[in-house]
Formats: structure tokens, C-alpha cells, sequence
């Protein structure tokens, strides 16, 4: 039973831990790598036959959970931005001394520019930490999803999951 | 032209997919659809289909319903709009109305039933507020017509309906106050609600809505907390600041055309209630009518289409264009397409439910 995730929304750290595909510290080694956030069997397979490296397997049945091998995986991202449930995005903990860097999926309008300062979230929603918006890309892979690169301090390295929305221009 | 050899009535994903396959192996498909537009729901499905690749997995809603378009042009399709069908035989007559006022009938020889589900509602008090809606009507509003139906929004239930157009009200530029869901557990894809929980929109699992407050239209929504038999627990409520209500509580089979073609029934609530008996080739208990799509039981786009290809192919069958043989081949093909999308902890209950209906088609054949 993923009590955390059917009854607040989201999963807890103990339910991703138990998934198959989540990173363990020394994974982060290595530099940028893939994070899967997919804890419940649905019919689904982009991830796997998205990823120029075959890092990720599902095989079959369809609704197998994703594994990552993170020997293969380069972090490059086109699984972030193929993911139809919005669940994967790439951790980079050697982005720099201080700071680590996230590239996640975002659709919400208005997009942040490159130098916006951004507030950090977690994964209710919740203001973690300053980040620096780094990079934002809309590739025709990722099908109008933008995929948002923000550098953020590394002490908060596993909360922080996506960026608070911006207000749009009234 | 008022004879056809093949009707389809209704042009969402399952019958634009059932007069592609038709129309591929030869037969002439006449498409009827009582809105204004073709591709049923799928043109308000903004976010990407789940599945594989074969399911078109990663595509939006609204660039497959462009795709499904395109073939049915390519195909020479006639696709007749604002054509409501008020009846149908088991003779396969049709009585039509167009346009509102001229009714004409139309003979086919062979039929598919692809009429969709219709929204289901529930009342509380102030329900009747200007501002309470189905969540696929506010659906329609933004992603459609491009309105705001308001600025926060309480959706009352978390299955895949509730957390996607609460995701897309965000998208929309809406606040969700709330989602509130009668069961102890959420019951949409963990990572539809994770998406919509990393927006901050909170989450109350065994709460419903007791009333709605407003003078004129929706001012405020009070909600409360279920026990273990799904009673109120006195003292728990709770009042959200709201301007619209939105209701993702479900879909009932629009099954009326079937009852009144003859077709025998069966009750299946995981699909939503009544739905017509179909063996496994789509077809119902009366000769040469199928169905695909939710009229089937209520499941999602990537099924309605592959159901819909199912109905196509085997109408066709049944007409002549395809032999028995190859109708077996590729009835299996399609199968083996509907049976990974029906696996999981998700799927297996709609795969044992469709088992039933298909069952209960054997039986009556016995």
C-alpha cells in the first residue's frame, strides 16, 4: 500500500527509496543522472523507448516499474521531456562547489528566462530555497513541454523538485 | 444517399478509429455526430496519452484527434455534423434530424455504436449555484473555448478526470483550492496527483462537499469529513474560499441508441452501469450492431481507440470486405493492444469487468 502517495498526492521519501529506479547517493556520483518518480504500475513506456542509451528497461508487462541503470544513463534528459506523467526529472549534485542543478519539466505559463531568480519547491508545493534559472529549452521532442535548468544550493538537494509558478502579468 | 453500408454514430476517438479501419478494408463509412466538431473529446485533451508507442504514447489529445482527422479525410470518409440520431432499429434504420429541423432516414446494413458518457453529477446543498459544473464542462470552457470559468476552483473527486483538469485549470491560470475525495485513498495516477501536489494544491481524502454557500453564485464551499461508513463526522467542517465547483464524479455509458436498437444489457459499475452485451468482436446481441468507446463502459481515449479499430474491423468483417481468417488476425493484433493497456493495479479491474460483459455474450449464445 503507497499510503503516502494515495492519500496526501505525493510520495515520501521511504515510498521512492522502494521504487525501483530511485538513485541511491552513490548514483549522484557519477554527475547529472535521470531521477524517476514512478512508484505505481500503469500502462506505460516512454521512458524506456525515449532513451538513446538504453539506460531504462520496463519490458514486459507494460505496466512494469522503470529501472535505470545509472552506469548508462548520462543524464541527458530525453526521458524528462518524454515522460507523459510529468515524473522524471535530472539531478546534477557536481554542477558546481556550492550549488547542485535540476532540469525539470515545467507547462505552465509565463516560462522563467535564463538569470530569473526563482523560488525552489519540493513535492507539495512547498518554498524550499532560492534557484537561478540556468537554462529553458522547448524542443520538438518534448512535444511543448519546457524543460527548465535551475541551480540551486546543494544543501537542499533532495527537496527540491521543480520551481514555484510565476504569477502571469496582470 | 441514404442507403450505407456502414454507419457510425458518434465521431470521437472510438468511432473515427472504427470508420478508419472500415473504410481501409473497402467499405463505405458514413460518419454521423451531433456536434459541431468531430473528435469527441479529444480536442480538450491537452496533456499526453499514456502507453506505448503503438498507443501513440507521448502525443497530446488534440494532435491524435488532428491525426484521426487527417486519415478520415484521407480516406474519403463522409463525416456528417450536426446530425443528432433520435433512433435507430434493429433493422439498422436510422432517423436523423440535422441542423436541428430536417429529419431524414438512413439505411446502413451494418452499424457502430460509438455515442460516448455523459458526466455524472451529484447534489448537495447550493448545487444548483451558478458556477457548479461538471469537470469536463469547465474541461470544455478552457481548453476549448479558451474561458475561465473562474479563479479558484474546488474539484470534488481525484480520479484521472479530477487530478488532470485540476492540472489543467492550474494551466488554464485558475487556483485549485482543493480536491476533495470521498474514499480513504486518491484515486487518479500517483503521478497526476504528485503534479498537481507540487503545484500546492491540497489533497483531502475522506472529506466531501456538505454545501455549497453563495447568494447569487458560488461564494464558498464547506466541506467535510467522512468516517469509516462514509458519514459526516459533525464538527470537522471546513470552509474554502471558492468561486466554482467542479465535479469529477464519474461517467455513465450513453447507452440509449442500444436500448432502443433491442440490444440485451448487462450491469457492470466499474464501466460505469448499464452497458449492452458484446462478445469479443465488439459486436452486441443484435446482428451487425456494434459498439466501441465508453457506450462499452466508461475507460479512457487509448482504449475507446483501440475498441473503436476493433468494431471497424470486424463491421467490415461482417460485410464481406474482410475474410475470416484475416478478421482473426487482426481482432488478435488489436487484443494484444488492449490487453497492455488493461494490466496493472489500474487495468485489472476494467479487463475482469470486460471478461463479464464478453462472458455474459457466450451465455446468451448458449
Amino acid at each position: 500500500m503507497k499510503n503516502c502517495l494515495k492519500r496526501t498526492g505525493c510520495p515520501s521519501i521511504g515510498e521512492l527509496q522502494n521504487s525501483p529506479a530511485f538513485p541511491k547517493r552513490e548514483d549522484y556520483l557519477k554527475g547529472p543522472i535521470a531521477v524517476i518518480e514512478c512508484i505505481e504500475e500503469i500502462p506505460c513506456n516512454p521512458c524506456e523507448t525515449s532513451c538513446p542509451k538504453g539506460a531504462i528497461s520496463i519490458g514486459k508487462p507494460i505496466t512494469n516499474l522503470p529501472r535505470i541503470d545509472f552506469d548508462k544513463c548520462s543524464g541527458c534528459g530525453i526521458c524528462a521531456a518524454a515522460c507523459p506523467g510529468l515524473a522524471i526529472y535530472v539531478k546534477d549534485y557536481s554542477y558546481s562547489d556550492e550549488e547542485a542543478l535540476i532540469t525539470f519539466p515545467y507547462e505552465y505559463l509565463p516560462l522563467p528566462k535564463v538569470g530569473d531568480t526563482v523560488t525552489a519547491a519540493g513535492r507539495r508545493g512547498q518554498e524550499i530555497c532560492r534557484g537561478k534559472i540556468i537554462k529553458v529549452t522547448q524542443s520538438k521532442a518534448s512535444n511543448r513541454t519546457a524543460m527548465i535548468s535551475m541551480a540551486y544550493p546543494k544543501q537542499f538537494f533532495d527537496e527540491v523538485v521543480t520551481m514555484k509558478r510565476l504569477k502571469a502579468a496582470e | 444517399m441514404n442507403k450505407v453500408p456502414l454507419a457510425v454514430i458518434g465521431a470521437g476517438p472510438a468511432g473515427l478509429s472504427a470508420a478508419i479501419e472500415a473504410a481501409k478494408a473497402g467499405v463505405k463509412v458514413l460518419v454521423l455526430d451531433e456536434n459541431s466538431k468531430p473528435g469527441g473529446q479529444l480536442f480538450k485533451q491537452i496533456h499526453k496519452f499514456f502507453g506505448s508507442r503503438e498507443h501513440k504514447a507521448g502525443t497530446r489529445g488534440f494532435d491524435i484527434g488532428t491525426l484521426l482527422l487527417e486519415e478520415t479525410k484521407r480516406l474519403g470518409i463522409d463525416v456528417r455534423l450536426n446530425t443528432e440520431v433520435c433512433g435507430i432499429d434493429k433493422d439498422k434504420n436510422i432517423w436523423v434530424i440535422r441542423n436541428g429541423k430536417e429529419s431524414s432516414k438512413i439505411e446502413a446494413e451494418a452499424i457502430v455504436l460509438a455515442s460516448g458518457a455523459t458526466e455524472n453529477a451529484i447534489s448537495f446543498e447550493g448545487w444548483t449555484l451558478p458556477g457548479v459544473m461538471g469537470a469536463g464542462a469547465s474541461q470544455t470552457m478552457i481548453n476549448v473555448h479558451r474561458v475561465l470559468p473562474g479563479k479558484k476552483v474546488v474539484m470534488l473527486g481525484s480520479g484521472n478526470v479530477g487530478v488532470i483538469v485540476s492540472y489543467q485549470l492550474l494551466q488554464a491560470g485558475a487556483e485549485v483550492m482543493a480536491i476533495v475525495e470521498a474514499a480513504p485513498t486518491l484515486g487518479g495516477y500517483g503521478v497526476h496527483t504528485a503534479k498537481v501536489c507540487r503545484a500546492g494544491v491540497p489533497f483531502y481524502t475522506s472529506h466531501t462537499i456538505s454545501k455549497v454557500i453563495g447568494k447569487n453564485s458560488v461564494e464558498a464551499v464547506e466541506i467535510v469529513q467522512l468516517d469509516s461508513s462514509w458519514q459526516p463526522v459533525p464538527g470537522t467542517e471546513k470552509l474554502v474560499e471558492a468561486d466554482t465547483v467542479c465535479l469529477a464524479t464519474g461517467l455513465t455509458p450513453l447507452v440509449e441508441l442500444a436500448w432502443i436498437a433491442g440490444c440485451e444489457f448487462c450491469y457492470i459499475p466499474e464501466l460505469g452501469g448499464h452497458v449492452p452485451i458484446h462478445d469479443a468482436y465488439m459486436e452486441t446481441t443484435v446482428d451487425r450492431i456494434f459498439i466501441a468507446g465508453d457506450i462499452s463502459g466508461v475507460e479512457e481515449a487509448s482504449t475507446a481507440m483501440e475498441e473503436g479499430q476493433l468494431a471497424g474491423i470486424n463491421a467490415a468483417a461482417a460485410l464481406g470486405y474482410i475474410d475470416g481468417e484475416e478478421r482473426n488476425r487482426l481482432s488478435e493484433q488489436v487484443w494484444n493492444k488492449l490487453d497492455s493497456l488493461r494490466c496493472g493495479v489500474f487495468g485489472e479491474k476494467r479487463k475482469l469487468a470486460k471478461e463479464r460483459i464478453i462472458a455474459a455474450a457466450k451465455e446468451l449464445v448458449v
